[in-house]
C-alpha cells in the first residue's frame, strides 16, 4: 500500500464533450449547405472550400512551430473557420484570394491576438471583409449556371422581382453557402438539438430585424418582402452560425439578447440605407467590438441576491 | 407539475448501482482508532484524556472548544496511546487522539429518554450539543449551532436533505432504506423544537423505494411531507434544496434560517436521534466504500477513527489498479495520497476509481462557450470568475459575484477546454476572504 495515488482538486469526473467536439458538431451542421453549394455552384465551388481550409489549417500550423507554440490545430476551429469563410465566398473567386483570405482568418484575426478564444472578431468575416474591400469586384460578382447574375437581395434592393421559394432552396446566385435557406436551418436545428448553440442569439437578431424591415423598408406588411429578406444576403447563415461564434460573442444570458438585437438593428440600417444589398457580415464585425462592453452591462446576478447589489463598504 | 429543483446543475455519471443493493455490514475495527480534533467547523476540540488512560466507548475524550465547536467521542474501548499530529482527508495534519482498540467495545452506558416529548428546547440543543452532533453531509457544522437561529419563531421549514446528489454514494440511501424510523424520530425531535415548521424530506427521484417508505411512515403525520426531487447534481447543495423545497433563494451572506428553514442531512437527523432518545453520542455512521477499482463495493456501519485502510481491506482490495481514491464523492470529494486516514463524523465515502480520466486532460483555451454558465446552479460565469481568479483580479472577481460559488464543480465538470475553473475560483474566493477576515 505504498503507492500514491492521483491528488487532483475536485471534481474527479468530468463531461464528455470537449472542444474538438463541438469543433466537429459545427462542422457536421454544415455538411448540408456545403454539399448543395457544390451541387449547386459546381467544382469550382468544391475547389474554393478545399483550398480555403487547407490555407487556414496550414496558416495555424506554420504560426505554431515559427512561434514555437504548440500545435493547436487539432481541435478543428481552422478547419471550422475555413469552411465558414469558405460558404462566404462565391465559387467564381479566384483560388488565391480564398488562400489569402484564409491566411488574414488565421494569421491576422485569431493568432495574432493569442489563438482559439481570444480573438476579438469572428475570423471568418474578419477575412471576408478585408476580402470585400481589397478584392471589391471579384467579391461581388455573381454568376449562376455560368451566366452573371446578381444575388437576390440585390435585385430586391433595385426594386426588381425575385422567386421566394428559389431564396428557400437556394438555386440562385449567391456565395457557396449562403443561398439554401433550408440546408443552412437543417444544420441549425442540428446544432440547437445538439446543444451546442443557443438560440437566444439568432431568435434575438431574427426578430429585431424583421420588425426593422417591416418598420423601414417601405413595404408595410409585406410578408413576401420580409420573407425575401430574411432568405437573402447570408442572413441564416450570419444568425446561426457565424453571430453564434463562442468566442465573439457574450456569454452572458442577457448580453446574447442585447448582441442580437444589436445585430438585428445593424443589419437592417446596412441593408436600406447602405450603398451595399448586404450587411450582415459588416454588422457581425460590429456587434463583436460590442462585446466586451455589452457583457460588463450584462452581468448576470448571482442566485439569491435581491435587492441591487449594495456597494462594497470595505474598499 | 414536475419535480421539483434549481436552475443549472449537471448530470455526472451516478455509479450508485454498484452498492445501493449492499445492506450495511459492521466493519469492528482492528488495530489504531485516530480521532482528528477538527472533524467540524469552528474551534478545534480540548482532549480531555492523557496518554495512558483507559477509555470506554462513548467516552468523550474531547471536549467543545468554543461555542461553534463540537466533542469527539472514543467510538472503542481502549487505551490512549498517543496526541500527536496526524494527516487528515483533506491533506493537512490536524492534531489527533490515537487509541489503542482493546477490541472488547465496552460500553460507557447510555441513558435512553423514556419521553422526549416532555424535553424543552434547551434540554434538547444540550442533549444535541453534548452527544458532538455536527452536520454529517460533509459541512460539519455544529448542529446545535444551527438549531439555535436568531428568530427561532420564523422557522417553517425543517428540511431533511435526503437528495444525496453525489454520485457513488450510497450511505444515506441504506438509511433511509434500513432505518427510517431514526430519519423520522428525529424528524420529530426537531420539529418539536419548532412549532411551527413542516418537516420536508427532500428526496431524490431517483430513489424511489425510499419515496414511497418514507411516504408510507409518515402518512399520520400531520407535520411531515415528501418532496419528490429531480435526479440532478448538486440537488443536496444546501441552497439548491432550499429552492426546490420552498422556491426561496438565499445567497452566501445568508443563512438558511434568513428563509425560515433549516437543514439537515440524513446522517445528521439520525445522530439527533440517537443523541436525544436514546443517548447516544456520534461514534457510528454509515460509510460507501466503492467505485470501479474495489472488488466489493459495500456499505459499512463505520465505527469513527477506523482507517480507510481497514474499509478497503475488507471491501477485498483493488481487483484493478486504481488510480485515484476519493474521500466523500467525486464532485467534491478530497483526492488522497494513501489509503492510512482516518475516517471521521464528515466522512460518508471511500470512492476508488480505476479510470481516472480528470487527471489526465489538459486544460486548453477557453472558447467563451457557456457551459459553465449553464452549469452553474449561482447563475455565475465561471470562465470569467476563474480568468479573473488566475490573474489575481479581485475585485472583478468580487464584482461578478464570484463569493457567491458554492464549489460544487459543476463548471468543471462540464467544461470543453478542461480548464479548471472549480479550483481557481476555490482558491480565489480562499484569499479574498482571508483579507475580509484580516481587516
Amino acid at each position: 500500500m505504498d503507492k500514491k495515488f492521483n491528488v487532483t482538486s475536485a471534481p474527479h469526473d468530468r463531461g464528455r464533450m470537449d472542444t474538438q467536439k463541438i469543433m466537429l458538431c459545427v462542422l457536421i451542421s454544415l455538411l448540408p449547405a456545403t454539399f448543395f453549394g457544390i451541387y449547386n455552384f459546381g467544382y469550382k465551388a468544391a475547389i474554393i472550400i478545399i483550398v480555403t481550409i487547407l490555407s487556414c489549417v496550414i496558416s495555424e500550423l506554420l504560426f505554431n512551430i515559427i512561434i514555437k507554440k504548440e500545435n493547436t490545430i487539432k481541435d478543428l476551429s481552422a478547419v471550422v473557420t475555413g469552411l465558414l469563410l469558405a460558404l462566404n465566398l462565391p465559387h467564381t473567386l479566384p483560388w488565391w484570394m480564398a488562400v489569402l483570405g484564409g491566411v488574414f482568418a488565421i494569421v491576422v484575426v485569431k493568432m495574432l491576438f493569442g489563438g482559439l478564444g481570444q480573438n476579438f472578431m469572428n475570423p471568418a468575416l474578419g477575412a471576408r471583409c478585408f476580402l470585400l474591400i481589397s478584392f471589391t469586384s471579384a467579391m461581388t460578382s455573381f454568376s449562376y449556371d455560368g451566366i452573371t447574375e446578381a444575388t437576390p437581395l440585390a435585385l430586391l434592393k433595385e426594386g426588381e422581382e425575385v422567386d421566394p421559394l428559389k431564396m428557400l432552396l437556394g438555386t440562385e446566385a449567391g456565395t457557396i453557402g449562403e443561398t439554401s435557406v433550408i440546408c443552412l436551418l437543417i444544420g441549425a436545428i442540428f446544432l440547437i438539438l445538439m446543444g451546442i448553440i443557443d438560440i437566444k442569439i439568432p431568435a434575438a437578431y431574427i426578430v429585431t430585424f424583421s420588425i426593422f424591415i417591416l418598420l423601414f423598408g417601405g413595404h408595410g406588411l409585406d410578408m413576401t418582402y420580409l420573407i425575401e429578406h430574411l432568405c437573402g444576403g447570408g442572413l441564416i447563415l450570419g444568425a446561426f452560425f457565424m453571430a453564434t461564434d463562442y468566442v465573439t460573442s457574450p456569454i452572458t444570458p442577457a448580453g446574447k439578447i442585447i448582441f442580437g438585437i444589436v445585430l438585428g438593428i445593424l443589419t437592417g440600417i446596412f441593408r436600406l440605407f447602405g450603398s451595399n444589398a448586404e450587411g450582415v457580415s459588416y454588422a457581425i464585425i460590429i456587434g463583436n467590438l460590442l462585446v466586451p462592453l455589452i457583457e460588463k452591462a450584462t452581468i448576470p446576478r448571482a442566485f439569491g441576491i435581491t435587492k441591487v447589489k449594495e456597494v462594497s463598504k470595505d474598499e | 407539475m414536475g419535480l421539483m429543483t434549481f436552475k443549472g446543475g449537471v448530470h455526472p455519471y451516478d455509479g450508485k448501482e454498484l452498492s445501493k443493493a449492499k445492506p450495511v455490514r459492521k466493519l469492528l475495527p482492528k488495530g489504531e482508532l485516530v480521532y482528528p480534533l477538527s472533524q467540524h467547523i469552528g474551534a478545534p476540540a480540548t482532549p480531555v484524556v492523557n496518554v495512558g488512560d483507559y477509555v470506554l466507548r462513548g467516552q468523550k475524550i474531547a471536549e467543545a472548544g468554543g461555542f461553534v465547536s463540537s466533542p469527539i467521542f472514543a467510538s472503542v474501548s481502549g487505551t490512549v496511546k498517543a496526541i500527536e499530529p496526524r494527516r487528515v482527508a483533506i491533506g493537512n495534519m490536524v492534531n489527533s487522539i490515537i487509541i489503542e482498540n482493546d477490541g472488547a467495545y465496552t460500553e460507557i452506558g447510555f441513558t435512553a429518554c423514556e419521553d422526549y416529548s416532555k424535553l424543552s428546547n434547551e434540554e434538547i440543543i444540550g442533549k444535541i450539543k453534548d452527544a458532538g452532533v455536527v452536520g454529517m453531509g460533509g459541512a460539519g457544522f455544529p448542529t446545535h449551532v444551527k438549531l439555535s437561529p436568531k428568530n427561532p419563531d420564523d422557522i417553517d421549514h425543517i428540511i431533511a436533505n435526503c437528495a444525496e446528489c453525489e454520485p457513488y454514494l450510497t450511505a444515506d440511501y441504506r438509511r433511509m432504506l434500513e432505518n427510517p424510523e431514526k430519519l423520522i424520530g428525529g424528524m420529530k425531535i426537531v420539529l418539536q423544537m419548532f412549532p411551527e415548521a413542516l418537516g420536508v424530506f427532500g428526496i431524490e427521484d431517483n430513489k424511489q423505494d425510499c419515496i414511497d417508505k418514507i411516504n408510507n411512515l409518515i402518512k399520520d403525520e400531520k407535520r411531515m411531507v415528501v418532496v419528490p426531487l429531480r435526479t440532478k447534481y448538486p440537488q443536496g447543495g444546501e441552497r439548491q434544496l432550499i429552492y426546490a423545497c420552498t422556491k426561496r433563494a438565499i445567497n452566501a451572506k445568508m443563512l438558511p434560517a434568513d428563509a425560515g428553514c433549516i437543514v439537515d442531512n440524513v446522517e445528521t437527523l439520525v445522530a439527533i436521534y440517537n443523541a436525544v432518545a436514546l443517548g447516544m453520542p456520534v461514534m457510528n455512521r454509515i460509510f460507501t466504500v466503492t467505485g470501479g477499482a474495489v472488488c466489493e463495493p459495500r456499505n459499512y456501519d463505520m465505527y469513527m477513527g477506523t482507517s480507510f485502510e481497514e474499509f478497503l481491506e475488507e471491501s477485498g482490495g483493488f481487483m484493478k489498479e486504481c488510480e485515484k481514491m476519493i474521500a466523500g464523492g467525486p464532485m467534491m470529494g478530497f483526492a488522497l495520497q494513501d489509503a492510512k486516514i482516518p475516517t471521521t463524523k464528515t466522512t460518508s465515502a471511500l470512492v476508488c476509481l480505476d479510470n481516472d480520466e480528470a487527471s489526465k486532460y489538459t486544460p486548453s483555451a477557453c472558447i467563451n462557450c457557456g457551459r459553465c454558465v449553464d452549469a452553474c446552479p449561482e447563475q455565475l460565469v465561471p470562465s470569467k470568475l476563474a480568468k479573473f481568479a488566475d490573474t489575481g483580479r479581485k475585485g472583478e472577481f468580487e464584482k461578478w459575484y464570484g463569493l457567491e460559488c458554492v464549489e460544487c464543480g459543476s463548471c468543471t465538470f462540464m467544461c470543453p477546454a478542461r480548464k479548471h475553473l472549480a479550483q481557481s475560483i476555490k482558491t480565489m474566493k480562499k484569499q479574498i476572504l482571508a483579507d475580509k477576515r484580516k481587516k
